[in-house]
């Protein structure tokens, strides 16, 4: 039996940028949670869930130590500060972007 | 120095950072040094441009305020400043220094100067540009300038010739914090490990109070107290490269595991690899470890080698951004300033022969997060933004022309306009060999 939450309620997460690429790294609170964050967090999903705005390569990095992990995102903030007409150019809420997907606990 | 720890602190974290917190850490903080960090790729090309038009400006807007504010208790308490808030114009900030601390009756002060970041002159029409990938030919008539990232070199030649502020340009935003370290401790250039260490530390003070508790609250969630009043970090420094973050008592905010690995992340990649001019640094077995309350001590970094070529941001003219707003709410808003978005761009086009198609964002339904997909469709709350890069300033006012006209024109009920044109700046990046590179250094005595 699984039970689905959204990602905000077991992990936290911070965005920064350089040039048109994008860094969110995510961290279970409890690190029960890690392995949810490793299996469910995937450059896969998140290419297929927010593909029109992470147009390129996505990268991750694990950090067990500190029960996190690094999502590296290439070709993500519409162009960068140079281009971009976001309102938030450098992509600083995307970390609510990905804590607002839903993961399943055990 | 105090004892066989180095305290170092933070008192900016970017160029428009609080004032109050940086005093408040320079009168009770017992600091060794204090490092303001305060230069982006955007901050310094503005600052190009502002010497430009001023052969006497190009440095941060509140270095006066700032020095006014805290050269007096950095005095005092026998701390050392150190800065990158001479941006653009270096020279010009060190006067600026030595004539406060003048004005303030702070004799036999020593304000150093580093410069040497200015690469304008390195760079050629074959210059390759990273993002876009392009020759610098192709931009040419646009560039502003070029500055390259210095390691802590030049701030360590200061420190030994007994400097108490230092004013730098661009230089590595972890070697600020990094240099006074390496002097104090007389960590050797290529004793990477230590290196690493002390970059790291860097990394995680740069940015003041988002170590601190500020970029994390989310109410219910992440709960952080007297956010108003956030305190900025304390670095307590050991000769072996490890470090406890905290920060003074009485202030808002907090320093836990949380807020010290969300920073230890921040702009960076690869944690294995991270490049600065001093190292390659290594964060990815770094420990974060709660040592008290507000105490969070961190270690495990390690370094290798340092890179041979340093980066080089290179700024560009990059025409004009024009932004106008108008909002509607109520019953039917969301289709109300949909009709208006689309009646902007219809008209730009076909009165105005614009080529250009504007953004348009429904800010309350979908905009942040439009682009990903993301919409909420229940808000009566909505504000029609519209935007446009355009060569031409006329363009991107007739952006805010054809916005405003529909107040009188467009749907029912549209209200609170603003428009806004400013300049827009590209900043692009390559790489030279650190050779061609070297740091100068000026020496004022007040």
């Amino acid at each position: 039996m699984t039970h689905r939450v959204t990602l905000r309620k077991i992990a936290h997460a911070r965005a920064g940028d350089k040039g048109n690429r994008s860094n969110v790294s995510v961290f279970a609170y409890d690190p029960k949670h890690y392995p949810v964050l490793v299996d469910q967090i995937t450059p896969e999903r998140l290419q297929q869930t927010f593909g029109a705005l992470f147009t390129g390569q996505i990268q991750r990095y694990l950090l067990p130590q500190l029960h996190g992990l690094n999502l590296v995102l290439d070709e993500a903030l519409e162009g960068g500060v140079n281009e971009s007409l976001n309102l938030d150019s450098h992509g600083k809420s995307w970390s609510f972007l990905i804590l607002g997907l839903e993961v399943d606990l055990p | 120095m105090k004892a066989a720890s180095f305290r170092i602190g933070t008192g900016a974290g970017f160029s428009a950072d609080r004032l109050d917190p940086a005093v408040d850490l320079a009168r009770r903080g017992d600091l060794d040094a204090i490092v303001f960090e305060c230069l982006g790729e955007r901050t310094l090309a503005s600052g190009l441009l502002d010497k430009r038009s001023d052969s006497a400006l190009g440095y941060n807007r509140l270095l006066e305020t700032r020095m006014r504010a805290v050269l007096p208790l950095c005095r005092a308490g026998n701390t050392c400043l150190i800065t990158n808030m001479g941006a653009a114009n270096p020279l010009a900030a060190g006067k600026v220094v030595v004539d406060v601390a003048r004005e303030l009756g702070l004799q036999g002060l020593r304000v150093a100067v580093v410069t040497g970041d200015d690469a304008t002159h390195l760079l050629d029409k074959d210059t390759h540009l990273i993002e876009p990938n392009c020759a610098l030919n192709d931009f040419e008539p646009h560039m502003i300038g070029a500055n390259a990232y210095l390691g802590t070199e030049g701030i360590v030649a200061a420190l030994k010739q007994k400097a108490n502020v230092v004013i730098t340009g661009r230089v590595a935003d972890p070697s600020l914090f990094l240099a006074p370290l390496q002097h104090f401790f007389q960590w050797e250039y290529d004793d990477w490990a230590r290196v690493g260490a002390g970059t790291m530390i860097g990394h995680v003070m740069e940015c003041a109070a988002q170590v601190t508790g500020g970029y994390f609250a989310d109410p219910g969630y992440k709960n952080v107290e007297e956010l108003a009043f956030v305190g900025f970090p304390i670095a307590e420094v050991q000769h072996n490269g490890t470090a406890v973050i905290t920060k003074l008592p009485d202030t808002g905010g907090c320093v836990d595991p949380r807020t010290v690995k969300e920073q230890l992340l921040y702009e960076i990649h690869d944690p294995a690899h991270y490049l600065t001019p001093d190292v390659t640094a290594d964060f990815s077995s770094a420990r974060v470890d709660s040592a008290g309350k507000d105490r969070v001590s961190i270690s495990g970094a390690h370094g290798r080698e340092r890179p041979q070529e340093l980066k080089v941001t290179v700024a560009f003219a990059g025409g004009f951004v024009g932004e106008a707003e108008i909002s509607y709410a109520g019953p039917g808003a969301q289709r109300r300033a949909r009709m208006a978005g689309e009646i902007v761009a219809e008209r730009l086009s076909q009165v105005h022969g614009v080529q250009t198609t504007p953004r348009l964002d429904l800010i309350g339904v979908s905009s942040l997060h439009g682009t990903a997909g993301q919409t909420t469709t229940d808000s009566q709350d909505v504000r029609l933004r519209c935007a446009m890069r355009t060569p031409a300033r006329k363009e991107a006012e007739t952006l805010l022309w054809e916005v405003e006209s529909l107040l009188c024109c467009g749907p029912a009920g549209g209200g609170g306009y603003r428009g806004y044109v400013r300049p827009s700046i590209l900043t692009y990046s390559t790489l030279i060999d650190r050779g061609r590179i070297s740091p100068i250094l000026d020496v004022f005595d007040v």
